[in-house]
């Protein structure tokens, strides 16, 4: 990686965010979807003491299943008019390529995120201390890159084929459920879901960071050959 | 290829040898061996009572499932690697993930046939268990991936990629399903001599068996990819002469 590499994919994040900004698909259709699968939760669940108990795992929950929808949006826009090949064909590193579109992912899960916590104080009651606040927000900073960097892998890879939109949630579902497992329990910590400790978190902060450092780098390397056609 | 194929009444590239032929036979005689030590011959067990004869199909099962896997993986990198890459390569990996997808169903439901009748449950959320059935799911997703089409070389690149993700994914996977749920049970049995020599039989005879699949499926697709390139015309042309 140099700095050519680097500067490429920042303008690659650039874009992709500048595209979403304009579009607003993540504040008016994204956002909303996830909020409301918090709600359909609570119609399904139906009991203020059992949403309490399971709001970390339905806010990740709702996490992953926006995920899905992210990356496909991502790489629709890609293949829409050929961009992606278009940028390959020109001799774009896939490798910076795949740098840009995964910060720009991460981005917009982060913002996600504050959303769907906020929901779960408003809807679940969650509470969240000044001590689980560090450990909330720094969850959300190690889950969503990690989240980000495996969804916009396995998002390039089904990016264009046919049944795409079934395709992805069946690789990508198994590999996230590290983040699944940690994340909530490391946001029951912050929530202080029955009674348990903030100091409790921190250790699944561990696996999370693994995960995240793991999958950026080999998604760094894999991204070229999976969607180099 | 034609003419050949409509003289001889069959067709001039089969997935026999005399090397199958053997092992398929030799496979038969072991199935029916093992299916007789496991249901008559083998006592029942002292505290599992008859349903540990579950054991003899569901531990050959798992075990060919991760072999089946591992022989997936190693071939992948075999094809990734630039001295060995070989469409042979990419087609064992397939071949291979599609016998151990179907055992490692056949080994998931056994085992929870066996822990309905011996522990009264389905299923628990053990590491091992919740493992296994991940790894179940990433190769059927895997398989599904090698059916998106494109060129041979395009195929077999992707899914070695994906292979290779899946050998990284499953520790995780585990690692972090114990750290969730570490009420590991050890599902000990008490086995007398011939017990465990009827568990090695069925791992011997599973092994056997996933070795002749394994040839005769790997071959099928180096027919199909054949197919693929050369056309349907060949195989129409075939076909008339057959009926003509």
């Amino acid at each position: 990686m140099n700095a050519g590499t680097l500067s490429v994919a920042r303008a690659i994040a650039r874009r992709d965010l500048l595209v979403e900004w304009r579009s607003r698909v993540v504040t008016n259709q994204v956002i909303p979807f996830a909020v409301l699968v918090m709600v359909m939760f609570a119609f399904a669940l139906d009991s203020d003491a059992v949403l309490e108990r399971v709001a970390p795992g339905l806010v990740w929950l709702a996490t992953i299943f926006s995920v899905l929808f992210l990356t496909a949006r991502s790489f629709a826009v890609e293949t829409a008019d050929g961009a992606l090949d278009a940028m390959r064909s020109a001799g774009v590193n896939p490798m910076a390529i795949y740098l840009g579109k995964a910060v720009a992912v991460a981005v917009q899960l982060l913002v996600l995120d504050i959303a769907l916590v906020v929901a779960a104080v408003v809807l679940y009651r969650a509470d969240v201390s000044l001590g689980g606040g560090v450990l909330l927000v720094t969850t959300i900073l190690v889950a969503t890159t990690g989240l980000a960097s495996v969804a916009t892998l396995y998002g390039g890879l089904a990016a264009g084929t046919k049944g795409r939109e079934t395709l992805l949630p069946l690789l990508l579902l198994p590999v996230v459920a590290p983040v699944l497992i940690g994340a909530t329990r490391a946001t029951e910590s912050a929530f202080g879901t029955n009674g348990i400790e903030v100091s409790e978190g921190w250790p699944w902060l561990g696996l999370l960071a693994v995960f995240a450092v793991l999958f950026s780098v080999v998604g760094a390397v894999a991204f070229g050959p999976l969607v180099d056609e | 290829m034609t003419a050949s194929t409509a003289t001889r009444g069959r067709p001039d590239r089969v997935t026999g040898t005399p090397f199958t032929r053997a092992l398929g036979i030799a496979t038969l005689v072991g199935i029916v061996w093992l299916t007789w030590f496991g249901l008559f011959v083998t006592p029942a067990d002292v505290n599992q009572g008859e349903s540990v004869r579950i054991m003899y199909a569901h531990v050959p099962g798992a075990w060919l499932a991760y072999l089946a896997f591992i022989v997936t993986a190693v071939s992948s990198a075999a094809y990734l690697w630039r001295r060995t890459r070989s469409l042979t390569w990419d087609r064992i990996a397939g071949a291979s993930a599609e016998i151990g997808v179907l055992f490692m169903g056949i080994s998931l439901v056994t085992g929870s046939l066996w822990g309905r009748l011996t522990w009264g449950t389905f299923w628990t959320w053990d590491a091992r268990l919740t493992t296994t059935a991940f790894l179940f799911v990433t190769y059927v997703g895997y398989l599904a991936v090698r059916n998106l089409g494109g060129t041979h070389h395009q195929r077999a690149r992707r899914s070695a990629v994906l292979a290779l993700l899946a050998v990284l994914e499953i520790p995780l996977v585990h690692f972090s399903v114990e750290l969730w749920n570490s009420l590991h049970q050890e599902a000990s049995v008490a086995m007398d001599g011939l017990m465990l020599f009827t568990l090695f039989l069925g791992v011997i005879v599973f092994t056997l068996m996933y070795v002749w699949l394994l040839l005769h499926r790997q071959r099928a697709l180096a027919l199909q990819d054949l197919v693929d390139d050369t056309g349907l015309d060949l195989a129409i042309a075939a076909r008339r002469a057959e009926v003509g």
